[in-house]
């Protein structure tokens, strides 16, 4: 990769986002694949499974306004958000979409839990279900749509990353909470989506080459390694468990967490790549070099 | 009618009158304080606090044609300096002074624009990009969905701030702060064709005068952006400058982004499907 710089200085201002951003990172997803989970055992008639994921789509997609409002520089104006609707934002894309499955998923869970809301209670929970489903991996987007070559780089894994940790976070969740004979499809959703998400990352990572270093290297490494021995075994654990309820707790707190922790991994790893100037140039020249575009040969002037 | 600057990066003598200028009419506050170690420059950059920023970049130039000059005019020069014992710029050994104000690029598709969730960020009728301080609520998603790294959040404030282009100054049909200020003319201010077309003609001259190196950056619309309403000549590559080479916006790809996550949103449903069906088989 090209090496000029102008003393090193990062070309891109590294992101301003606190931790908030990435915790609800995943309880966005939480929630999301949650509703699914929920509206398919209220379909096969799962009540108890049912009740259970709806309760924590619940209590997951009323936690993710209370973080994305506290990582705002003015808290007091989050209501600006839905001042317009801006396909070209996804953050602005996203909030509509959060407040209206929020709204969704109380609906449904109040009619699934409490027995509230009548009818529109009933309808609320196909709904809820279809809105969390975007609400799973549009936070890709959100991530890829900005000038960090690690995140818009990885534009077309990343989707299945977070969907992949979506669903196995709320599978684990489900089968945590759910009598062992009532959590056979949570386990097994579980199963499928930390292979999901461990096929997506290890794609994400081989396709960014070069770019991907933040995943090898400092904090986001050792995030991006924890993630993957935490999460994965915790996946293959609930997976294999059966009715064992040892395996399921163990196996469940581990895919949690590998859950939180490859959202933190991707988070980190923007900070890492805004950082370095090489990430920003490299890609850059090497495309002008392919195009043809480079009005002038690479200088070789050192610099004092 | 679409205004901007062309900044002339090769009479630009790093006075930083651009920078006061521009901290005392916008009422910026104070920055860093300190001791970069960065030749002259202690700003570091553009940032919250920060609208223009002069880079000052030491270069070894070798003499020779390399550096611009033929051989024989390198010899006379020596010469000369030797002769008189006036060290000139070229008998210090070779060094090479870069000197550029940067600024906020106002593009023509502007990445910040696009992304801001709120309608704070808003293109005037100069064609200008600016933030709107009483509708910002600080979600900070400009701050990397910019190719230049030229806004931030302001410490204590939580807002974004950047480069205006002076809105409140053009409408009372004056240049901004930074362009009056400018002893040298390097930050020339006008109607953005008129700007393309005079720089074309200035770089034209300064590489028939033995500048090869002299170039155009962002001064071309069929560029990632759409073309910078802020320009510059250059004397080096862009990323000599703290500049990138070839910016896109990310925008362009927005649209098969959008696709991926619903492809994907699909493969959750189908997941959840297959979690219910698999038990069934």
């Amino acid at each position: 990769m090209s090496g000029r710089s102008y003393y090193g200085h990062p070309v891109v201002k590294p992101p301003v986002w606190k931790p908030e951003v990435p915790f609800y990172l995943f309880t966005g997803g939480l929630a999301g694949a949650s509703a699914g989970l929920a509206f398919g055992a209220s379909l096969t008639g799962d009540r108890e499974l049912e009740r259970r994921a709806w309760a924590v789509s619940l209590v997951a997609v009323a936690a993710s306004p209370v973080l994305l409002i506290a990582d705002l520089g003015k808290p007091g104006r989050f209501y600006n958000m839905l001042r317009v609707f801006k396909v070209t934002s996804p953050m602005n894309v996203g909030s509509w979409l959060l407040a209206a499955a929020g709204g969704a998923t109380g609906l449904a869970a109040g009619h699934a839990l409490l027995g509230w809301f009548g009818r529109s209670g009933q309808a609320a929970k196909p709904a809820a279900a279809a809105l969390g489903m975007p609400l799973t991996t549009y936070t890709a987007v959100l991530l890829s749509n900005t000038s960090i070559p690690v995140w818009h780089e990885a534009r077309r894994e990343l989707p299945f990353v977070f969907a992949g940790g979506s669903v196995a976070s709320a599978g684990a969740a489900a089968a945590l909470l759910t009598p062992p004979e009532r959590a056979g499809p949570a386990r097994r959703l579980t199963l499928l989506g930390t292979a999901l998400e461990a096929c997506a990352v290890l794609l994400m990572e081989r396709r960014l080459g070069e770019l991907g270093e933040p995943y090898r290297q400092g904090t986001a490494g050792r995030l991006t390694r924890l993630a993957k021995a935490v999460g994965w075994s915790g996946g293959l654990a609930v997976g294999l468990a059966g009715r064992r309820r040892g395996a399921v707790i163990g196996g469940g707190v581990a895919a949690l967490a590998g859950a939180v922790l490859e959202r933190w991994s991707v988070f980190r790893a923007g900070f890492q790549s805004a950082q370095d100037p090489k990430h920003t140039v490299g890609p850059q020249r090497r495309r002008m070099e392919e195009q043809g575009s480079l009005a002038f040969s690479p200088g070789g002037i050192p610099q004092t | 009618m679409t205004v901007g600057f062309f900044t002339d990066t090769t009479i630009c003598i790093g006075c930083k009158a651009c920078e006061v200028a521009c901290k005392e009419w916008n009422q910026i506050p104070a920055d860093s304080h300190g001791f970069s170690g960065e030749s002259y420059d202690q700003t570091g950059g553009l940032g919250a606090n920060s609208w223009r920023h002069v880079a000052f970049v030491e270069q070894r130039v070798p003499l020779g044609p390399e550096g611009g000059r033929p051989l024989v005019k390198d010899a006379a020069l020596r010469g000369l300096a030797e002769e008189h014992g006036v060290p000139t710029e070229d008998s210090a050994d070779g060094l090479r002074w870069l000197m550029s104000s940067d600024v906020c690029k106002h593009c023509t598709e502007a990445g910040c624009l696009d992304v801001c969730p709120t309608g704070a960020i808003f293109r005037t009728e100069y064609g200008t990009v600016v933030v709107q301080e009483d509708v910002c609520n600080g979600c900070g998603y400009c701050v990397t969905s910019c190719p230049f790294g030229v806004l931030d959040q302001r410490e204590g404030d939580g807002r974004v701030w950047k480069c205006t282009l002076c809105y409140d100054r053009l409408k009372d049909d004056k240049e901004p702060a930074c362009a009056q200020a400018c002893p040298t003319d390097s930050i020339q201010f006008g109607e953005l064709d008129e700007l393309r077309a005079r720089a074309r003609r200035r770089v034209e001259k300064l590489r028939s005068d033995g500048l090869p190196g002299a170039r155009l950056y962002g001064a071309d619309s069929g560029d990632g952006v759409g073309g910078f309403g802020a320009f510059f000549l250059l004397l080096d590559e862009p990323e000599v400058y703290g500049l990138p080479p070839d910016p896109v916006v990310t925008t362009r790809k927005l649209g098969s982004m959008w696709r991926g996550a619903l492809l994907a949103a699909g493969a959750v449903a189908a997941g959840i499907a297959g979690a219910f069906l698999g038990g069934r088989g």
